[in-house]
């Protein structure tokens, strides 16, 4: 068995980054805990539920996926090197390492997309189970757990009362993982911490099932007005994967960027005769809802939801998913009750 | 809901960077219409134009742009069995088809595509074919009236019902004189009432009448319909009542898209991608689909 030190993550950080990895992990910075490089000094809170998810380091919120470089009314376009630095998610979520799941899939349906492809394929993930939890958290209700290996190529285990982590390699990448971590990961025993209890908010083939039918629903404006369209709850989102693209250019160069973006927003699918789609927040949220628990499941026969509940930590109208999930469960009992 | 019309190939997967446009150059250029152009382009290498016809089939769409502008997705106007340069045809509407008007004739714009799926014309020879088209709309049936006519032997009769606002505003103005000359194309061209001028020869009245009045028959036929959302709208009951089925009436969704490739999550009407599971739907596939998310 292999234990370290739950006070030595540090210790573990520092011998991954002298090996070549950058390390990333749930890092204070400033009132909040956020995924972030690790670097010396910095102190690392696998105890706190990062704000951000850990899709920010395969999708970041904005990348230059074209370069083109001007002379006169003549352009060239230049090559991109992608940039994928070999890389650790340390003590992120199994609810982050569950989300690379549908990324994988959505950036390899049948274009392959080399600029996320090299980040994953330079990423060893290992999330670290849960042994606590919080009102938003909501894996159980998506087909998680607080301590799945769905995704993971380690996982560290808190063990004897959280005094130690136990790590337990998964894939060649963990292994590998586990060897640059050198003397500060070793043999030993510990008793691992049971995982937290996360109570079962609904019964997402209930809402899959629901949804299937009720495009049109009073509930979608209910829903709906509560929302103030910031898109935050798409930005921490660990499986949202929406993005615009926009070129920025001075005379002698151009780039063409890849940003984050939210079909929250009410330009997302605006046309450009005028004519917008989801024209209606309420419209822009169902097809939020929409697209993680029906159509996602329909294409890719998986949730597009992983629980982690950072869009509700983060909404700003108190918005919640897993609350409008329980509220179409609950419509769905009704209605099957008649 | 009935698979797509012809499901879109399996792109080839070689590693690099999928948003790389090719560089194309202006062929010569066509004022159309008031602020629509059409561009004729030309691949920059045998390799490229090659790799693209190996895969192109009417009805697919591509991403055209300007570096520092940014892309627009429109529909490959041109046919299949014109090798040697493809065209595109938009209105001039916001920054990207601004920048892609102001370049001339010699210089470059970029490409990317072809996406998405296609008309299965293939299954189509020996068939009667009515093109129903409102406005800015032709250029999508215009790359199939083109590859018809150019295979004309194999299909059967040819109708084109084109409207448009104002005379002014019909677009490819030589080819419809061109198709108006053919003994086997029936082509009947219509104006909005009040949009028609002195010397104005077709018909005054929105499409759906004027279809209704031209009534072509529904045996061994299939319909295209393509134009603005009330054009089609008002078409397709006068189709079914003609009697046309819903499966053998075609129409070419245009959604707002930035990748293309089925990646940035824009373009879904429902759990449909217009851009992997269209452009292409046929009309039974369009009413099954949530009417509020067109």
């Amino acid at each position: 068995m292999k234990v370290f030190d739950a006070t030595k993550l540090s210790h573990v950080a520092a011998a991954l980054q002298a090996a070549g990895y950058r390390v990333v992990a749930p890092i204070e910075d400033g009132a909040v805990v956020r995924l972030k490089e690790w670097a010396p000094g910095a102190s690392i809170r696998p105890d706190v539920i990062p704000v951000n998810s850990a899709k920010d380091v395969l999708l970041p919120p904005s990348e230059v996926i074209g370069r083109t470089t001007f002379d006169g009314n003549d352009f060239t376009p230049q090559d991109v090197p992608v940039a994928a630095p070999r890389t650790v998610l340390l003590a992120v979520r199994p609810c982050d390492a569950a989300a690379m799941a549908l990324l994988d899939t959505v950036f390899n349906w049948d274009y392959k997309d080399e600029f996320y492809n090299a980040r994953r394929e330079a990423t060893t993930v290992v999330p670290v189970a849960c042994t606590s939890t919080d009102d938003q958290c909501f894996c159980t209700s998506v087909g998680g757990a607080p301590d799945s290996k769905a995704g993971a190529d380690a996982i560290l285990r808190p063990a004897d009362g959280g005094t130690k982590f136990i790590v337990e390699p998964i894939t060649e990448k963990g292994k590998a993982m586990l060897a640059a971590a050198g003397g500060t990961i070793a043999d030993g025993d510990a008793k691992a911490d049971p995982p937290a209890a996360v109570p079962r908010r609904f019964d997402a083939q209930a809402v899959t099932a629901w949804l299937a039918d009720h495009f049109e629903d009073d509930l979608w404006a209910t829903v709906g007005l509560g929302c103030l369209g910031c898109g935050a709850c798409t930005y921490a989102c660990p499986t949202c994967h929406c993005f615009d693209i926009q070129d920025e250019a001075t005379r002698r160069e151009g780039v063409r960027l890849r940003n984050w973006d939210s079909c929250g927003f009410g330009q997302f699918t605006l046309h450009a005769s005028g004519h917008n789609p989801r024209a209606l927040q309420s419209a822009r949220w169902r097809n939020r809802v929409m697209h993680k628990f029906s159509y996602i499941p329909q294409r890719f026969q998986m949730l597009g939801c992983t629980g982690c509940g950072r869009c509700a930590r983060l909404c700003g109208a108190g918005m919640s998913m897993a609350e409008v999930c329980r509220l179409i469960d609950e419509e769905s009992r009704k209605a099957a009750a008649k | 809901m009935s698979p797509n019309p012809q499901p879109a190939p399996i792109a080839a997967t070689p590693r690099g960077n999928l948003y790389q446009p090719l560089v194309m150059k202006i062929a010569s250029a066509r004022e159309e219409a008031p602020d629509v152009r059409t561009l004729r382009l030309e691949f920059p290498d045998e390799a490229s134009r090659a790799a693209f016809f190996a895969k192109y089939r009417v009805g697919m769409f591509g991403l055209y742009g300007v570096p520092g502008a940014g892309e627009s997705t429109f529909c490959v106007a041109s046919p299949p069995t014109r090798t040697g340069y493809i065209e595109c045809t938009f209105r001039r509407t916001g920054r990207v088809t601004a920048a892609l008007r102001d370049r001339e004739v010699g210089q470059a714009i970029t490409f990317r595509g072809p996406y998405g799926n296609c008309f299965p014309i293939e299954t189509w020879k020996g068939r009667n074919l009515v093109f129903i088209a409102g406005g800015i709309a032709l250029p999508p049936l215009r790359s199939v009236i083109s590859n018809v006519l150019d295979r004309r032997a194999e299909f059967g009769k040819v109708t084109i019902l084109y409207g448009a606002r104002t005379v002014a505003d019909l677009v490819y103005k030589d080819e419809l004189a061109e198709w108006a000359k053919r003994a086997d194309v029936n082509l009947v061209t219509t104006v909005d009432p009040g949009g028609e001028t002195p010397d104005w020869k077709g018909k005054i009245g929105f499409v759906p009448a004027v279809l209704e009045q031209a009534a072509p028959g529904p045996d061994n036929a299939v319909a295209l319909v393509c134009g603005p959302p009330i054009m089609i709208k008002f078409s397709l009951p006068v189709l079914k009542k003609l009697g046309f089925p819903d499966a053998d009436t075609y129409t070419t969704l245009e959604n707002r898209m930035k990748c293309g490739v089925g990646k940035c999550g824009r373009c879904n009407v429902g759990s449909l991608y217009v851009c992997k599971d269209g452009p292409v739907f046929t009309v039974e596939q369009l009413r099954g689909m949530p009417q509020g998310d067109l």
